[in-house]
């Protein structure tokens, strides 16, 4: 069973975004995206600066098997990806919500306001519907 | 979802928690908790897979051999001990493979083919008409349930679900030798590049005899787990490493042609002459990546001033924890190559598979 913290807002496409106090967004893929994927070996985050769009790809996290696109909640820029991750990959397995976030980034104006974000309790009809 | 076929053991993949994907028509389980831990237990300890997808085919008449030695590109008469097993390509005329194949010699007017589940239908319609005029009759096993138990630990683990004499004589089995023994028939052979057994047993005795490997430490290990192992002991994949469209010389598997002797007149042999003798242009390799990231199947790879090729196979090796890979490139390929990675051009070491053998790397 996929848990679901209630403090954050996801994705059809299974990332969540978190509101941090200085005004940027973690984003990272939830715990049903890392079980789907299996064990992950390699994760590919943007660069600070980057300027993304809603619904753009702009990391890629790749698993034994298979390589996935992670598409930008909002439109933004990148103010930085997780370093961790080069080194360990897995902890996007061990703790998708906390250690295994993917990258951060300043919404453009109005970019949170306009995304479609879901609370945890529609997300979680996505994952039902899903057959997760 | 279309539901695909399905092996005697897939209520109890279902029962352990597998993942099933479909695998050439069928229902399989590509990992059961983690596909780097089973893959671990099979280098470490051991594991078993549900190969049972796997076309097991015998093949009886008192000219069974000539046809055999008409069908492959390896030669069967190379097998003089009973129980003996031959790898071998089962090529087109044109000298494209067909599939790949695993021949055991079971008496002189018996042998045993066992070939991949994706080409199962086309294959046993070749292999019917050819062996046609042989008066060959050809059965396909599917009574048969199909388990492999690799890794260091196997052979002992497996030798404890036989009864004792059959343990004794399941043991002292050579490698790459068969034999029957009650109601099984016990192989060590494999595709991890561990030691181990291959066991066909009818299709009731499965579900216990996995139990069995369980309740004695055998990890059950999925699908996901038997392609980076084979990957890792440098085993080609029929449909990814060749196919059809391309032969043996082309696909790392001069090796298992036997050119003599020359009058022995084989499906493919006058294709395969002809591309001997004016040398093949491409040639299949191993690749090392150096820079972080996955190699994987269709990726361009870039041989500076010598031309392209393209990733075969390829995955995160959880052994050297680094990406490995096979790739077909330009015969003049030397060591060193680039690979098109998302648009990124990564550089790859030329290595010669295996890159893992009996838990260790042979690579640097």
């Amino acid at each position: 069973m996929s848990q679901l913290p209630a403090d954050l807002k996801y994705t059809k496409s299974h990332e969540w975004v978190r509101a941090l106090a200085d005004g940027t967004v973690e984003i990272g893929i939830t715990d049903h995206a890392q079980h789907a994927l299996g064990d992950l070996v390699f994760v590919e985050v943007p660069q600070a600066g980057r300027k993304v769009q809603a619904g753009e790809a702009c990391a890629v996290v790749e698993s034994v098997k298979a390589a996935s696109d992670v598409y930008a909640p909002l439109s933004g820029e990148i103010t930085g990806g997780n370093p961790k991750l080069a080194a360990e990959p897995e902890a996007v397995n061990t703790s998708p919500y906390r250690e295994g976030w993917l990258m951060r980034l300043r919404p453009a104006p109005g970019a949170l306001a306009a995304a479609a974000l879901m609370p945890a309790a529609e997300y979680q009809k996505v994952l039902d519907a899903e057959g997760g | 979802m279309p539901v695909g076929r399905q092996t005697p053991l897939f209520k109890l993949h279902q029962e352990l928690n597998a993942r099933i994907v479909d695998f050439g028509g069928w229902d399989m389980p590509v990992q059961y908790s983690s596909q780097i831990g089973e893959h671990h237990a099979v280098r470490r300890g051991a594991g078993v897979f549900d190969v049972s997808h796997m076309c097991v085919v015998d093949l009886h008449g008192s000219r069974v051999r000539e046809f055999l030695r008409q069908l492959l590109a390896n030669d069967v008469a190379r097998l003089q001990s009973l129980g003996k097993a031959l790898y071998s390509c089962m090529l087109n005329e044109q000298g494209g493979v067909r599939d790949d194949l695993i021949a055991y010699y079971l008496g002189e007017s018996w042998y045993r083919l066992v070939v991949n589940a994706g080409t199962r239908d086309r294959d046993l319609a070749w292999i019917t008409a050819q062996a046609q005029p042989f008066a060959v009759q050809v059965s396909e096993r599917s009574d048969l349930a199909l388990l492999a138990i690799q890794g260091p630990e196997a052979r002992a683990k497996a030798a404890q679900i036989l009864p004792s004499a059959a343990a004794t004589e399941a043991l002292a089995l050579p490698t790459f030798v068969g034999r029957e023994l009650g109601r099984w028939f016990v192989a060590r052979t494999g595709y991890t590049g561990e030691d181990g057994f291959e066991i066909m047993m009818p299709a009731a005795d499965a579900v216990p005899a996995w139990r069995s490997l369980n309740a004695l430490g055998v990890a059950s290990c999925g699908l996901g787990a038997r392609d980076t192992l084979r990957l890792e002991a440098g085993m080609n994949l029929y449909g990814n490493d060749m196919d059809e469209t391309t032969h043996p010389f082309e696909s790392g598997l001069g090796w298992t042609l036997a050119m003599t002797p020359r009058e022995r007149g084989f499906v493919g042999r006058a294709a395969l002459e002809g591309i001997e003798r004016a040398g093949s242009p491409r040639k299949l390799v191993g690749l090392l990546l150096e820079d972080r990231g996955v190699l994987r199947s269709h990726q361009k790879v870039i041989v500076p001033s010598v031309g392209e090729g393209a990733i075969t196979s390829g995955t995160f090796s959880p052994t050297l924890e680094r990406s490995i890979g096979l790739a077909r490139v330009p015969a003049a390929t030397a060591e060193r190559v680039q690979v098109d990675i998302r648009g990124k051009l990564l550089s790859a070491r030329v290595v010669k598979p295996p890159f893992v053998r009996f838990g260790k790397s042979l690579v640097s």
